[in-house]
C-alpha cells in the first residue's frame, strides 16, 4: 500500500466568496472579506446551492460545508459519486463550536414559548458533527465519518486524521474539511468577554497594532486519495501532503505558550514526518489570528524551528478573518492553490511590522521559491496540528 | 373567534409541507409521507404548527393513524370543528 496522498479536489466558501478560486484571487489581490468588523459570507445563499429541504435541515455551517465539499468532489470528478466503492471512502470534517445559531434560536423559543416550541430538527442542526454525516449523506459516502472538535485547529485534524485514514488503508479516498458558522450574538460576546476579539475590527496579523482576531465563517473541503490511484485515473493533482503531526500545549487551556514551545515541537514533527528538513520549506502558511499572544508565540516557535532564516510567511486571516473550525481547512486550500499558482498572496493590513516579531512577514505577493509548504492550526485546548504540502 | 373552514387547514397544511421541502405539485389528499419526502421530524414540525395555530393536539400515536396527508387534514378539521 502506498503511503503517498494526492489531493484532487478544493472547495471554499469564505468572506470573499464561494469557490476556491474567489479564495485565491481576492486574498491575491488585496480584497477584504472583512466588513464592519466581521468576516460574514455575505454573498453565501444556501438556496442557490441546496434544495428547500436541505437547507433547512441543516445549520450554516451544515449549508456551508455541504457546498464546499461538493465543489471539492465536483473538482475530483466524482459529482456523481466516487470512482471506488463508497464503503471505501471516509468523511471527516471539523468545526469549533458546530450549530450555535441553532442553540441560540431554540433557546430563545424555550424561553419564550416554552419546551414543546423547541424545534424536533434542533439536535440534528445543532449537533457539532452534522457537518461531517450530511455530507457523507448527500454523496452517499459510507466510509469511516465523523466530525472533529478542536477549536481552531479542527479544519486540520479532520485533514490529519483523513490522510492518516487513507495511509493506513482503512480508505481509499476521504473528503475532509471545516466548517464554521459563528458569528451569533451568543459567541460574539463569549469572545469579546475572554478579550480575543479585536476592537478595532481590523484583522492585521503579525502587524504591530494587531488588537485581537476577527470573527470569520466558512467551510473548506478537500479530497484526498491514493497519488497512484489519482495517478493512474488522470485526475488534476493539486498537490501532496507529505507530513501531518499533532500535539498539545498542555500549558494554558486558551493562552498559547508563551514562546510557542508546542507549536514549534510540532512543526518539528510535521517536518519529520515529512521526511524533510527545514532547507527544505519554503514558506510557512502561518495561524496567523491578530492577537497579540498568538501571533508573538507562533513568530518565537518558527523562528526557533528555522534558525537565522525563515522562510517567508504569510497569513490569509488578514483577509477572511478568523473562522475558527474552518481556519484549517481553508488554509491547507490556500497553501495548495499557493504552491499551484506560485506565487505567495500578502497578509493584508500588515503595514507596521512589529520589531518583536522578527519574521519575514509577506506583505506584497512574491513568488513562491521552490520546495514545501508548512501550514499550522494552533487552538484554544492548547491543540496544535501541522500539515505539510509540496508539489507532484 | 372567525370560524375556520377546511379550505383553510388544507391550505395551511399545504404550505407547511412545502416549506419542509415537499414539492406542492406532488401534494394531495391521497399522498403518502414518503412519496413527498416527509419524515417524522416533519410530522412533529407540523404538530406544533397545528397546535400552536388551531390549538389542536397531535400526539405520535394520532401520527402513526395518518399515513397521508388527507388524513392529517381530516384530524385537524374534525377537531377544530368541536
Amino acid at each position: 500500500v502506498s503511503r503517498r496522498v494526492a489531493i484532487t479536489g478544493l472547495g471554499a466558501v469564505t468572506p470573499l466568496g464561494v469557490g476556491a478560486e474567489s479564495l485565491i484571487d481576492g486574498w491575491s489581490t488585496g480584497e477584504s472579506g472583512i466588513e464592519d468588523g466581521l468576516g460574514r459570507c455575505r454573498g453565501f445563499d444556501p438556496e442557490e446551492f441546496l434544495t428547500r429541504k436541505e437547507t433547512r435541515r441543516a445549520d450554516r455551517f451544515t449549508q456551508l460545508a455541504l457546498v464546499a465539499s461538493r465543489e471539492a468532489l465536483d473538482q475530483a470528478g466524482w459529482a456523481d459519486g466516487p470512482p471506488v466503492d463508497p464503503g471505501r471512502v471516509g468523511c471527516i470534517i471539523g468545526t469549533g463550536i458546530g450549530g450555535i445559531g441553532t442553540i441560540e434560536e431554540q433557546h430563545e423559543a424555550l424561553r419564550e414559548r416554552g419546551a414543546e416550541a423547541v424545534s424536533p430538527l434542533a439536535v440534528p442542526l445543532l449537533m457539532a458533527n452534522a457537518a461531517s454525516g450530511v455530507v457523507a449523506m448527500r454523496h452517499g459516502l459510507k466510509g469511516q465519518c465523523y466530525g472533529t472538535v478542536s477549536a481552531c485547529a479542527a479544519g486540520a485534524h479532520a485533514i490529519g486524521a483523513g490522510l492518516r485514514m487513507v495511509q493506513h488503508g482503512d480508505a481509499e479516498a476521504c473528503i475532509v474539511g471545516g466548517a464554521e458558522a459563528g458569528i451569533t450574538p451568543l459567541a460574539q460576546a463569549a469572545f469579546k468577554g475572554m478579550g480575543a476579539t479585536s476592537a478595532s475590527g481590523v484583522s492585521r496579523p503579525f502587524d504591530a497594532r494587531r488588537d485581537g482576531f476577527v470573527m470569520g465563517e466558512g467551510a473548506g473541503a478537500l479530497v484526498l486519495e491514493r497519488l497512484p490511484d489519482a495517478v493512474a485515473r488522470n485526475a488534476r493533482i493539486h498537490g501532496e501532503l507529505i507530513g501531518y503531526a499533532r500535539n498539545t500545549d498542555a500549558h494554558h487551556v486558551v493562552a498559547p505558550h508563551p514562546e510557542g514551545r508546542g507549536a514549534h515541537d510540532c512543526m518539528v514533527l510535521a517536518l519529520e514526518n515529512a521526511g524533510i528538513s527545514t532547507a527544505d520549506v519554503s514558506h510557512v502558511n502561518a495561524h496567523g489570528t491578530s492577537t497579540p499572544h498568538n501571533d508573538s508565540a507562533e513568530a518565537a516557535a518558527i523562528r526557533s524551528v528555522f534558525g537565522g532564516d525563515p522562510p517567508p510567511v504569510t497569513s490569509v486571516k488578514g483577509a477572511i478573518g478568523h473562522t475558527v473550525g474552518a481556519a484549517g481547512a481553508l488554509e491547507a486550500v490556500a497553501a495548495l492553490l499557493t504552491l499551484a499558482n506560485g506565487t505567495i498572496p500578502p497578509t493584508a493590513n500588515f503595514t507596521s511590522p512589529d520589531p518583536a516579531i522578527e519574521l519575514d512577514v509577506v506583505a506584497a505577493p512574491r513568488d513562491l521559491p521552490p520546495g514545501a509548504i508548512v501550514s499550522n492550526s494552533f487552538a484554544f485546548g492548547g491543540h496544535n496540528a501541522v500539515l505539510v504540502f509540496a508539489r507532484l | 373567534m372567525a370560524t375556520i373552514t377546511k379550505d383553510q387547514i388544507e391550505e395551511r397544511v399545504t404550505e407547511a409541507l412545502v416549506s419542509f421541502g415537499a414539492d406542492r405539485d406532488d401534494i394531495s389528499r391521497d399522498a403518502k409521507w414518503e412519496s413527498i419526502d416527509v419524515d417524522s421530524l416533519d410530522l412533529v414540525e407540523l404538530a406544533q404548527i397545528v397546535e400552536e395555530e388551531y390549538g389542536v393536539r397531535m400526539k405520535e400515536e394520532d401520527m402513526k393513524q395518518m399515513p397521508t396527508v388527507g388524513s392529517a387534514i381530516d384530524f385537524v378539521v374534525e377537531r377544530t370543528d368541536k
